[in-house]
């Protein structure tokens, strides 16, 4: 089951829709691991629209579970990247070319949506072009208060800071510019007292 | 009266003292014996003469400590001073609205001489003495936000108005109770308010911001926020909260009425004219639990706001663990009489402690 509905939280944290066939003039699909059943959902909906597509796919570790299914969809682009981090020229040389009109499809984890996102709006994308739907892991990219390191894929709070080592509780607290959510010292008051780690959303 | 500046830290030794002075003109927040958030917004037109209020931007006996604080955390963490591109004009409108106001309603401490563009600016307190060109930022050591506000007390929240919304593109943020610019900029109004109780559901936040998108130039407004701090340290920020967090467990009784401080924030709001942006200077006071009971009024009532504020606001603002160690302390100060409405010290008409 890829689907997660988050509980209601606070005004900064990230909501996400389920994706909607859109009219416009050119249209980027972006999806890692279990999103790329929502481009699948979205295929069976409108089958010309991703056929008309760009997309960029980033398996992480499913593997090539998905891989082929996307492909017979016929997308008029279609690129599986091993990492965000290895898209981003492409994604960058994309939306640097992106005219009025372009459609952003956003589905997979919350760390790739927010990425992406930020990305798309620095290049000049309005928010209104840009849907997000979440599917698989409800990992968080979390941005050390203390450091600024980021950690990626975080699914236990506390955590511990890939960076600087401090153990860190999970806030709610989103920034879009930084795709993160933001943690903290979790023994700041009482040094040493670190609580066990539970996973997110138990 | 020419003002003396202390020589004090707010950090290691702490050696941060209010003078009576200090004491009695401080923006006490409690106008009734009980607080719960509200849109406690009003005019910024002055006030009683020597109060915080009077001028637009208050220069106290902590002006030149804070000032080397400040520089303390910039050359720690460059990050507590950002501004997004857009947002240099704004940094021009607030350097101008500064060294106009300082230079009006300090003249003896402060001294802006103008021939068109080119402008000298005389800061005597910090010993500066500087020639530049209005906006052109090569002629200044620093962007024109940094540059002026490292030279004024309290935080700045510069702010874009677009869409409906007020967005934090800019700030200077070295005293702050317990936010992080660095992670909130690019925000807009809801969102970095996101982690505060209450105040959506009770729709302040909506209210709020509708009076703020109409705040017009030359009326500025105001409005008081407060919190507690152990020690009297300025940088509280959650950059440092594995530093100072800690300092939160060393409260005893027989230490508590020097260390505990209320921590009350003087937040403005003026309009700016060349690029519509609003600025918010929030501006920190603290004071020790001990000088505070010094006016029975204020002893009295402090104690009534603390032990009956409900526990999410308690916990918000990061004191429900010491609230039992405060309520001890301060019930000392409070003999049950009723307090004369209004945040005035009222030291003339209101009895002295009957126990
Ligand atoms: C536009 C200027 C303003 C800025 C930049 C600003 C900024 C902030 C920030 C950064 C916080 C801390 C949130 C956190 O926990 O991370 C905060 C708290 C808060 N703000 Fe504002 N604010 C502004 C205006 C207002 C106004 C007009 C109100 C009016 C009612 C208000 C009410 C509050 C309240 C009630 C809190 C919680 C404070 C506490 O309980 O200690 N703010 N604000």
């Amino acid at each position: 089951m890829s689907r997660f509905q988050f509980p209601e939280s606070i005004a900064s944290r990230p909501v996400y829709g389920t994706l909607e066939p859109r009219p416009g003039k050119a249209h980027l699909m972006i999806a890692d691991a279990e999103g790329a059943e929502a481009l699948l959902d979205l295929a069976v909906r409108d089958p010309a629209l991703v056929r008309a597509a760009h997309i960029i796919y980033i398996p992480k570790g499913t593997g090539e579970s998905y891989v082929p299914r996307l492909e017979m969809c016929g997308p008029a682009q279609f690129h599986v990247a091993p990492s965000y981090e290895a898209s981003v020229p492409r994604l960058r040389r994309v939306l640097t070319d992106a005219h009025m009109g372009l459609q952003l499809y956003l589905a997979g984890t919350e760390g790739l949506m927010g990425q992406a996102m930020s990305e798309a709006i620095e290049h000049g994308l309005p928010q209104r072009s840009i849907q997000r739907e979440h599917r698989g892991s409800v990992a968080r990219r979390m941005q050390c208060v203390h450091c600024k390191g980021i950690t990626e894929d975080v699914t236990t709070d506390p955590f511990v800071c890939a960076h600087c080592g401090l153990h860190l509780f999970v806030r709610d607290h989103y920034s879009r510019r930084l795709a993160a959510f933001q943690g903290v010292r979790v023994d700041a008051e009482d040094p040493g007292n670190v609580p066990d780690p539970v996973e997110l959303y138990q | 009266m020419t003002m003396q500046f202390n020589t004090e830290t707010f950090r290691d030794d702490y050696s941060f003292r209010n003078s009576d002075w200090a004491i009695r003109r401080f923006p006490f927040p409690f106008h009734e014996d009980s607080y719960m958030y509200s849109v406690n917004m009003e005019q910024h037109r002055g006030g009683p003469e020597g109060s915080v209020y009077e001028k637009r931007f208050d220069v106290d006996e902590h002006y030149v400590s804070e000032m080397h604080d400040r520089a303390l955390v910039l050359a720690e963490d460059p990050l507590r001073c950002q501004s997004l591109p857009h947002m240099t004009l704004a940094g021009w409108d607030l350097l101008e609205l500064i060294m106009v106001s300082k230079s009006e309603d300090y003249p003896d401490l402060f001294e802006l001489h103008r021939d068109g563009n080119q402008w000298r600016w005389i800061n005597k307190p910090l010993g500066i003495d500087d020639t530049f060109t209005f906006l052109d930022e090569t002629t200044l050591p620093y962007g024109p936000m940094e540059y002026i506000t490292r030279q004024t007390q309290g935080d700045f929240a510069v702010l874009d108005q677009r869409e409906e919304n007020l967005w934090m593109d800019a700030g200077m943020v070295t005293t702050q109770a317990d936010w992080s610019l660095d992670f909130d900029i690019g925000m807009n109004f809801f969102e970095w308010h996101a982690p505060v109780p209450r105040a959506h559901e009770m729709g302040i936040f909506k209210r709020a911001l509708k009076f703020l998108l109409n705040v017009q130039q030359g009326s500025p407004a105001r409005r008081l926020n407060w919190t507690m701090t152990v020690n009297p340290r300025l940088d509280t920020s959650p950059e440092n909260y594995h530093k100072w967090g800690v300092e939160k467990t060393t409260l005893t009784p027989e230490n508590i009425g020097a260390k505990q401080h209320l921590r009350v924030e003087l937040q403005t709001f003026f309009r700016l004219p060349r690029s519509n942006a609003l600025v918010f200077p929030i501006r920190c006071y603290l004071i020790a639990f001990q000088d505070i009971v010094t006016v029975p009024k204020w002893g009295r009532r402090l104690h009534r706001v603390v032990r009956d504020l409900p526990e999410d606001l308690a916990d918000y603002k990061g004191f429900i663990a010491n609230r039992p160690l405060m309520l001890d302390y301060l019930s000392q100060y409070d003999d049950g009489l009723p307090t004369s409405p209004g945040v005035w010290p009222d030291l003339e008409t209101e009895p002295p402690l009957q126990k």
